[in-house]
């Protein structure tokens, strides 16, 4: 129980934080909330022994048992790796906030219970071993990163970058939701261990092609991935904690998390081990290849994140070819998922430094732009260092840990093209290819990086007296710069803690406990083929990075319009424009084609109901004999109908309304209703006293030509409608499935209630207060009509108007 | 006698939604007004139309009308009245200040906002 309660934690401090923020002004809020993490991550830390040797935690609450949806906390290798990730950085990055947010000039409460909230919902995402449960975590992520990124909401770029971000994640989160649902209806739970169980079966599935690309359709979104990334650029709009914090290290990863968890179930597929493998080496293509062309430091970064996500998807894409090969456990392919964990704990060190440096340049020197930048180090040393560290890393050099994952990677890609089914023989060969270009790349935009902002020559003068950041903002990226180093020394400590449980998680029927994946990283592993790629890597990256102006102008040769972005807005704008339309279609602010809309739609529902369902009979048992004076009075009635249909003038209207009205009186007294007879005899005085009041003051009746169409549809609409009431009373009156209530009464009438005459003591005794909420009615009527009267809204404007 | 009822009723309610569907504001009113008529015809006949006495408990009856409805009915008579004297002030008022009692003129909309 109490484990459920660790995810709540942020979201239950994020109600106390208003009352903080108001009361104790002297201290920066964030203080407070630093405790929130830094308590999680003591927490989560003492699990690690006991996952590391494979034990995992459950606890479950429900929250709507009726549908059997329930929160259940799942701790294993996978999701303790991911928490950890969750509240250590999110730790640091609150720490980091604590000086690069003003606590005067800024709305701090606001952006604390964002960011609270966002690690509530993480955490959930991660630990949730409920598919509906994982989903409502999911989309809390989208929701509090558009807070987040709107965090600034003054300024046009923030509101669009949160929209464009929600927009795609959101939609990308509502096909995960059909794929889960598929899943739930294959697998008839929605527990994701109880799916792991039964995945041999699954893949036979009709329904798993189709939950299969639509549970990826929400990985990719959420993860950046191509086409989709394109919301991940315009997120910088963020403030730099929540870019080192959101999007690099975490949220983004929630795709990468979702692949990794649901690999076991999906990995059978040649479809998932294409689609994973491939738009991941496309996204790390892509990513390196226009990370170059950004100006602004934080759009580096963000393609530069783009990249290495697909990086370390396309590294689960391998990792699934492990369920595809005998002897797997010998095989090259468990490296995969290794490596892909692996890198996913040193990009979070070293992106989440390098996004705080960005921040710590913008913050000292006011700008991001690198083409302003230039000649930093000698002003901000420190800054300098981390940055070279976190760069390096990025570029795969040694010694950091970067290097470690980037030649496992290389290893993955090269033993997919000895891979021999579903094509890989012959298209295999590509994956290493494109891996070594991105890679070149990477270097490039690594060393543009740091570079061209601390060491080359500055051009344009800097606004403000630049100097170092204050030690505070510096103590986050300096304690991620150790663990980049540190891990590229003890790279076997980390993996038997983290990578090695977690791995369990994705490759379940290969190992049963963490100690069988028998994998060690070493730095050095003798002259073989990723050495010399990494070589060529470095030679041609140096070449490439000293010629960057030179070949930098050709990006400018991509035509605007052809871009994704422009599809994006495109799509955006004809959907608005579009959505404007179809609504001005129908809603033509004219009350009598509402009216229409809605006698047809009651109409064509009842008939088609009372035909589908075989409700319609006609029955003449148990009917009334007709009599002579029954039918004169229906001749009078239809009569005073017709009348008032064509009559030309009002009077002659309101008079068939009025015959209308006694003949209905007369009814009343033939069919034994005594009672009603009276009301509607009064009644009936009275509504054509009222219309004739109302005939000496509204105008006449006038002949409008209507339209011819209108005109078809009113006829059509007003048949209908009498059709139906028809068939119902016939429907209504064959068939008696309950015997009337009314015998209750008759019974009672005279023991309970001690009167006799039946329809008045149902009135004013078992029903008394529907006839006193009847007479509440006529007084709110009676109200309206006096204020009506009163209501003048004319003379009023013309006061107005004579100011 | 009821499946006549059932198609005078419905000749009843084609009548209504028909003036319904006008642009004049008093033939408007007039076919709530039949619209009504025909709603509570329609609960007496449903009902079934048999009985041979007023439920009126009395010395040697036994056949009585359905009272049920007739309660129904009661109730539905007095606020149907609520309406439609609702309805004509509403209509009165509406002539008198904006000079039309054409349906059409009188749609309000986004234009008017902007």
């Amino acid at each position: 129980m109490a484990q459920l309660l660790y995810i709540f934690i942020p979201m239950l401090a994020a109600v106390l934080l208003p009352f903080l923020y108001k009361y104790i002004k002297s201290i920066h809020t964030g203080w407070f909330v630093l405790a929130v993490p830094a308590t999680l991550v003591a927490i989560y830390i003492t699990y690690i022994g006991a996952v590391a040797r494979g034990e995992v935690f459950t606890a479950t609450m429900n929250w709507i048992p009726s549908l059997a949806i329930n929160f259940t906390s799942y701790l294993d290798g996978l999701s303790l790796l991911f928490s950890l990730l969750i509240t250590g950085i999110g730790s640091l990055v609150v720490l980091y906030s604590i000086f690069y947010l003003d606590k005067e000039k800024e709305q701090l409460h606001n952006f604390y219970i964002y960011l609270l909230l966002f690690m509530s919902a993480m955490l959930g995402v991660v630990q949730s071993d409920h598919l509906i449960s994982l989903y409502f975590f999911w989309e809390l992520t989208s929701i509090s990163s558009f807070l987040l990124i709107g965090y600034w909401f003054t300024r046009d770029g923030s509101r669009f970058g949160a929209l464009k971000s929600m927009m795609i994640t959101v939609g990308g989160g509502l096909f995960m939701l059909g794929g889960f649902i598929l899943l739930s209806i294959m697998g008839d739970t929605y527990s994701i261990r109880e799916l792991i169980a039964q995945a041999p079966e699954l893949v036979n599935h009709e329904y798993f092609t189709w939950a299969l690309v639509l549970v990826l359709l929400g990985a990719f979104t959420k993860s950046a991935q191509f086409p989709f990334y394109i919301w991940l650029p315009d997120a910088m709009e963020a403030p730099t904690p929540v870019s080192a914090y959101l999007h690099s290290a975490t949220m983004v990863k929630a795709g990468i998390y979702l692949v990794a968890r649901l690999t076991p179930i999906f990995a059978m597929s040649e479809i998932w081990v294409w689609l994973v493998s491939g738009i991941g080496l496309l996204t790390l293509f892509w990513g390196s290849f226009f990370a170059v062309k950004q100006t602004d430091l934080k759009g580096i970064l963000a393609f530069s994140t783009v990249s290495q996500l697909g990086l370390i998807m396309s590294l689960l894409g391998a990792s699934a070819v492990a369920f595809h090969v005998t002897n797997a456990e010998d095989t090259i392919f468990k490296f995969a998922a290794y490596a892909a964990i692996f890198h996913l704990i040193n990009h979070a060190t070293f992106k989440g430094s390098l996004f705080m440096i960005a921040g710590i340049v913008d913050h000292e020197t006011g700008t991001r732009d690198i083409r302003k930048l230039g000649g930093l180090m000698s002003v901000m040393p420190l800054s300098f260092t981390v940055a070279a560290i976190g760069s390096f890393s990025m570029a795969g050099l040694p010694p950091f840990n970067g290097f470690l994952s980037k030649e496992m990677f290389l290893t993955a890609m090269l033993a997919l093209k000895d891979f021999e089914l579903f094509n890989f023989d012959t298209w295999g060969i590509l994956f290493p290819v494109v891996a070594w270009i991105a890679s070149v790349f990477t270097f490039v935009y690594s060393f543009y990086f740091v570079f061209y902002t601390f060491v080359k020559k500055r051009e344009a003068q800097l606004p403000t007296n630049v100097h170092e950041a204050p030690i505070g903002m510096l103590i986050s990226p300096i304690i991620l710069a150790t663990f980049v180093v540190t891990i590229f020394f003890i790279p076997n400590v980390i993996g038997d803690l983290f990578v090695k449980p977690a791995v369990i998680a994705i490759q379940p029927f290969l190992y049963s406990s963490p100690g069988e994946v028998k994998i060690a990283v070493t730095a050095w592993h003798g002259f073989n083929t990723e050495l010399f790629m990494t070589i060529g890597v470095v030679m041609f990256g140096l070449l490439l990075f000293m010629t960057v102006k030179r070949w930098q102008k050709l990006y400018a040769l991509q035509p605007e319009f052809l871009s994704l972005n422009r599809a994006y807005d495109g799509m955006m704008l004809g959907l608005d424009v579009g959505a404007n339309r179809f609504s001005k279609l129908y809603m033509t602010n004219s009350m009598r084609s509402y009216l229409i809309y809605m006698f047809s739609a009651i109409s064509v529902i009842v008939i088609g109901t009372l035909l589908f369902k075989g409700a319609f009979t006609m029955s003449f048992e148990g009917t009334a004999p007709i009599r002579a004076y029954e039918l004169i009075l229906l001749v009078v009635l239809v009569t005073g109908v017709i009348t008032t249909l064509i009559a030309k003038s009002r009077l002659t209207a309101i008079i068939g309304l009025g015959s209308v009205g006694y003949t209905v009186a007369l009814f009343f007294v033939i069919f034994n209703a005594p009672d009603l007879a009276l009301t509607q005899l009064v009644i009936e005085t009275i509504s054509v006293a009222l219309f004739l009041l109302a005939f000496y003051h509204l105008p006449p009746l006038t002949k409008v030509n209507e339209r011819m169409r209108f005109q078809v549809n009113r006829a059509v609409v007003s048949i209908a409608v009498g059709a139906m009431v028809t068939i119902l009373a016939l429907s209504a009156q064959s068939q008696k499935v309950f015997p009337s209530i009314s015998k209750y009464y008759e019974e009672t009438v005279a023991t309970l209630a001690g009167g006799g005459n039946i329809v008045n003591v149902i009135l004013v005794d078992y029903r008394g207060f529907d006839t006193l909420f009847e007479i509440a009615v006529l007084g709110i009527a009676g109200m309206g009509i006096f204020a009506m009267i009163k209501l003048r809204l004319t003379k009023k404007e013309n006061i107005n108007e004579n100011k | 006698m009821e499946i006549i009822m059932a198609f005078v009723i419905g000749f009843l309610f084609m009548a209504a939604v028909y003036l319904m569907l006008s642009r004049s504001l008093l033939r408007i009113i007039i076919g709530t007004g039949l619209l009504s008529h025909g709603a509570h015809l329609l609960i007496l006949t449903m009902g079934g139309l048999g009985g041979s006495a007023p439920p009126v408990l009395a010395d040697g009856v036994e056949d009585f009308a359905d009272p049920l409805p007739q309660a129904l009915i009661l109730t539905a008579i007095v606020i149907s009245f609520g309406v439609t004297a609702f309805f004509l002030v509403l209509a009165y008022r509406s002539y008198q200040e904006l000079n039309t009692d054409d349906i059409s003129e009188m749609k309000g909309g986004d234009e008017e906002d902007e």
